[in-house]
């Protein structure tokens, strides 16, 4: 396979996580707001646009944190290079220029998403259909994964696409987790403390786990479970746990194929001896913040050491 | 259901009576309900979105990617009829390569005093480089498309020859598979000659075109296009997938050791053939265009010494100069000794005095064409023309004769489209495509049919607004 080909495929991938991830932030975001006064509403939106990253952009942009103008920034704003409208952009050319290398199911899925998208997107987003277009992006995953699942031969081509999502799904869940962590505990101390459920709540739902989280802990809810759930539990395929195991396995199908480990794979085991014995404990003593930076800058190094190993670029 | 005006129509004859090829279809037309054939005309225009079979226009917003229309009555042509079409094709590929081959070599045609030299002098498509050089097998032009035009039941002509690097072969192929969805039932009906087996005979032609440096095994096969942007880029990466070919752009590639090789996921891997998309001009900075990054530095030098077939070769753009077209009856006849069986649209060179006096007298009654031009521009319709626009041409033609040729504008055949009222005639082309290896000249029964969507229009390029037809040939 060409190193450009590969490239596309990771990046087609990456980008279709990350317009996924952002439609599941907004949707939390949009729930709670429902449900909470103008002033708490307000902080929803505003970490949102933190979140994201995007508080520069923004504000240069906007006045105050509003939801309609907070959720059309993030998914279509001019001002926002970055909005979903341009992921999914980014996530069709990627696939046209990997076109010979993706089936015609992946392809039609890429491609009838992105028409519909790019038709919804193509306006102001209002307050009636917002639910629709967060619904509309989140299926265009599912209708992708899906086809990719059912149809995809399993060579290489099959795991730089896994690898990008499972690197950018860990770079979302551990970015959402961050700042939320920030957002909730004024200080250390409150580790442990009774906290705003709903704030842990929509932390939650930004990972599609409210659900799941309750089920396996009868309810309850609070800081040093839901980090065991988002960090640990190798169960729950948006976790960092389950995120870091995938991507070791599409490393090492690679290595398989190439029959030559790269860097990524050595980057990857030492990672790996860092936290795989890990309890919640542990990672509170030393700081979820510091943690997490070290995770992201990990992640961020594996992928960088992907697209070196196989010559993404000239 | 019935054709009008004086045209030759492709399914009714002059009383109005379906003729013996389109028997079937139109029996099996009439037995459709409307609205089923309403339904399945929207439902095409959706699965070609779909299947993202679109290209770019140029000038406009990069991003522009449209459909070419799609019209779902098919234009047929009889087993007989593509017999006598071939054996012509046939003859004038034949000619093609051995013209090209001629060219770049003795020239005897020139000393024979049956081309004038000044035609190659100067002409950008002319490459001085590959004086000399035999391209691997010999063979110059390996795709060729050829322009065909009906005036009557037994005349067809050749309207242009695309010997550089034809497009259009997606659209024949994804046209049949639209239409086999649509309508299974009617090709259990009508027995129609296949064309989906035109990617393999494409691997299989290229695959027999091996360089010199070819060490054995499987060859490596890749298709070079510009990239996403290009407007031919969804028929480049549909080859290349339906061959099972890489798909290159020139920085995916490197000269080293000799050989042009791709950059994979485990290193650089060497190419043997290369059917590239991209013009000679920008195939290789340190040759042609240094400005250019669509090619690959050194090509042209991997090239002339047997590291790497070329499809179509360097310079075979030469013989798609309308100039030289208006030759190709006397380039047919010294090449293979025959008649042509094939006749050309009668043709005035303007850098003649006496063919430029005639054309200027009869502006309003010709098509003049640019000699380096194509794809519709650059071009006057006489008849379809203002008197504004036809001096303002004359004009240009004065102040550089010998960049036109003209024409007599045909009556072109027309062929029924459909429309939201029923059937109306419309005028056409056809391109057929041609392969040519070593092993031989292989013909693919069909082609892509171009047909004006506007009333009265003879103007079939897509890139003006035309639209497309499955075209079948009929099996004995």
């Amino acid at each position: 396979m060409l190193g450009r080909t590969a490239n596309s495929l990771f990046w087609m991938f990456r980008y279709l996580e990350r317009a996924e991830n952002t439609a599941r932030l907004l949707e939390a975001a949009l729930r709670m707001a429902l449900t909470r006064d103008l002033v708490t509403a307000e902080a929803e939106w505003r970490s949102v646009i933190a979140t994201l990253g995007l508080q520069h952009a923004y504000e240069a942009a906007h006045e105050a944190y509003d939801g309609a103008s907070v959720w059309n920034f993030v998914l279509r704003g001019p001002a926002n290079p970055g909005n979903v409208r341009n992921m999914f952009g980014a996530v069709r050319s990627n696939a046209r220029a990997a076109r010979i290398n993706i089936s015609s199911d992946v392809w039609e899925a890429v491609n009838e998403n992105w028409m519909k998208l790019d038709a919804m997107l193509a306006r102001p987003v209002g307050q009636t259909s917002v639910g629709d277009v967060l619904g509309a992006i989140r299926r265009a995953g599912t209708q992708v994964h899906g086809a990719f699942d059912g149809s995809m031969l399993r060579d290489e081509g099959y795991h730089f696409s896994r690898a990008g999502t499972f690197i950018e799904r860990a770079d979302s869940t551990a970015r959402i987790l961050d700042m939320k962590y920030f957002l909730l505990l004024p200080s250390l101390s409150y580790v442990g403390s009774s906290l705003d459920t709903g704030q842990w709540e929509q932390v939650l739902r930004s990972v599609a786990g409210a659900r799941v989280y309750s089920w396996l802990n009868a309810g309850q809810i609070e800081a040093r479970g839901i980090v065991e759930f988002l960090v640990l539990d190798d169960r729950f395929p948006r976790s960092l746990a389950f995120c870091r195991n995938a991507l070791r396995d599409n490393l090492a199908a690679l290595a398989r194929m190439h029959r030559e480990e790269g860097r990524a794979v050595a980057l990857m085991r030492d990672a790996d001896t860092r936290i795989s014995h890990l309890t919640v404990d542990q990672i509170f003593e030393a700081g979820l913040h510091e943690f997490l930076v070290d995770f992201l800058a990990r992640n961020a190094a594996i992928a960088q050491a992907i697209a070196g190993d196989y010559r993404f670029h000239a | 259901m019935q054709g009008r005006g004086s045209n030759f129509d492709e399914m009714f004859d002059e009383a109005g009576n379906t003729r013996p090829a389109y028997a079937e279809y139109c029996k099996w037309y009439g037995e459709q309900p409307p609205e089923f054939l309403r339904r399945k005309n929207r439902e095409a225009d959706d699965a070609f979105r779909r299947t993202g079979i679109t290209f770019n226009v140029y000038g406009e917003d990069a991003a522009e990617e449209r459909l070419i229309p799609f019209d779902m009555v098919p234009r047929i042509i009889t087993a007989a009829e593509w017999r006598k079409l071939s054996r012509g094709i046939e003859q004038r590929v034949r000619a093609l390569n051995s013209f090209l081959y001629d060219l770049y070599h003795r020239q005897e045609i020139v000393r024979a005093g049956r081309l004038p030299e000044r035609l190659l002098r100067g002409n950008d498509a002319w490459l001085a480089n590959m004086v000399g050089f035999t391209p691997p097998g010999g063979i110059y032009t390996h795709i060729v498309g050829i322009d065909l035009v009906r005036t009557g039941p037994d005349e067809f002509f050749v309207l242009e020859d695309n010997a550089r690097t034809p497009s259009g072969v997606s659209y024949m192929l994804e046209n049949r598979e639209t239409m086999m969805g649509m309508f299974p039932d009617l090709f259990s009906r009508v027995a129609v000659e296949s064309v989906s087996n035109y990617p393999r005979r494409l691997a299989r032609s290229l695959a027999a075109c091996v360089p010199p440096a070819f060490t054995g095994g499987k060859p490596t096969v890749a298709v070079l296009t510009p990239g996403i942007f290009n407007s031919a880029y969804f028929e480049h990466a549909f080859l290349a997938d339906q061959m099972g070919a890489e798909l290159v752009e020139g920085s995916d590639l490197r000269v080293t050791d000799g050989r042009v090789q791709m950059r994979t996921t485990s290193g650089y891997k060497p190419i043997d053939v290369l059917y590239r998309r991209v013009d000679d001009e920008f195939l290789d900075p340190l040759t042609f265009n240094p400005d250019s990054v669509l090619g690959v530095p050194g090509i042209m030098d991997v090239y002339r010494s047997g590291g790497i077939t070329i499809a179509n070769a360097p310079g075979t753009g030469i013989s798609d100069d309308k100039a030289i077209y208006s030759f190709m009856p006397e380039i047919v006849e010294f090449y293979t000794g025959e008649r042509p069986l094939l006749p050309n649209v009668q043709t005035w060179r303007c850098a003649d005095k006496d063919s430029l006096a005639y054309v200027l007298d009869n502006l309003a009654d010709l098509v003049v064409k640019e000699v380096h031009g194509s794809g519709g521009y650059g071009m006057l319709i006489g008849p379809t023309s203002s008197r504004r626009e036809i001096a303002a041409f004359r004009e240009k033609l004065m102040a550089k004769p010998e960049n036109y040729i003209a024409q007599p504008t045909l009556s072109l055949s027309t062929c029924p489209i459909y429309t939201a009222k029923g059937l109306a005639p419309r005028h056409l082309d056809l391109r057929p495509f041609v392969l040519v290896s070593p092993e031989g000249i292989d013909i693919t029964p069909g082609g892509l049919t171009r047909v004006a969507l506007k009333k009265g229009s003879l103007v079939v390029n897509s890139s003006q607004g035309g639209g497309t037809k499955d075209t079948w040939v009929l099996k004995d």
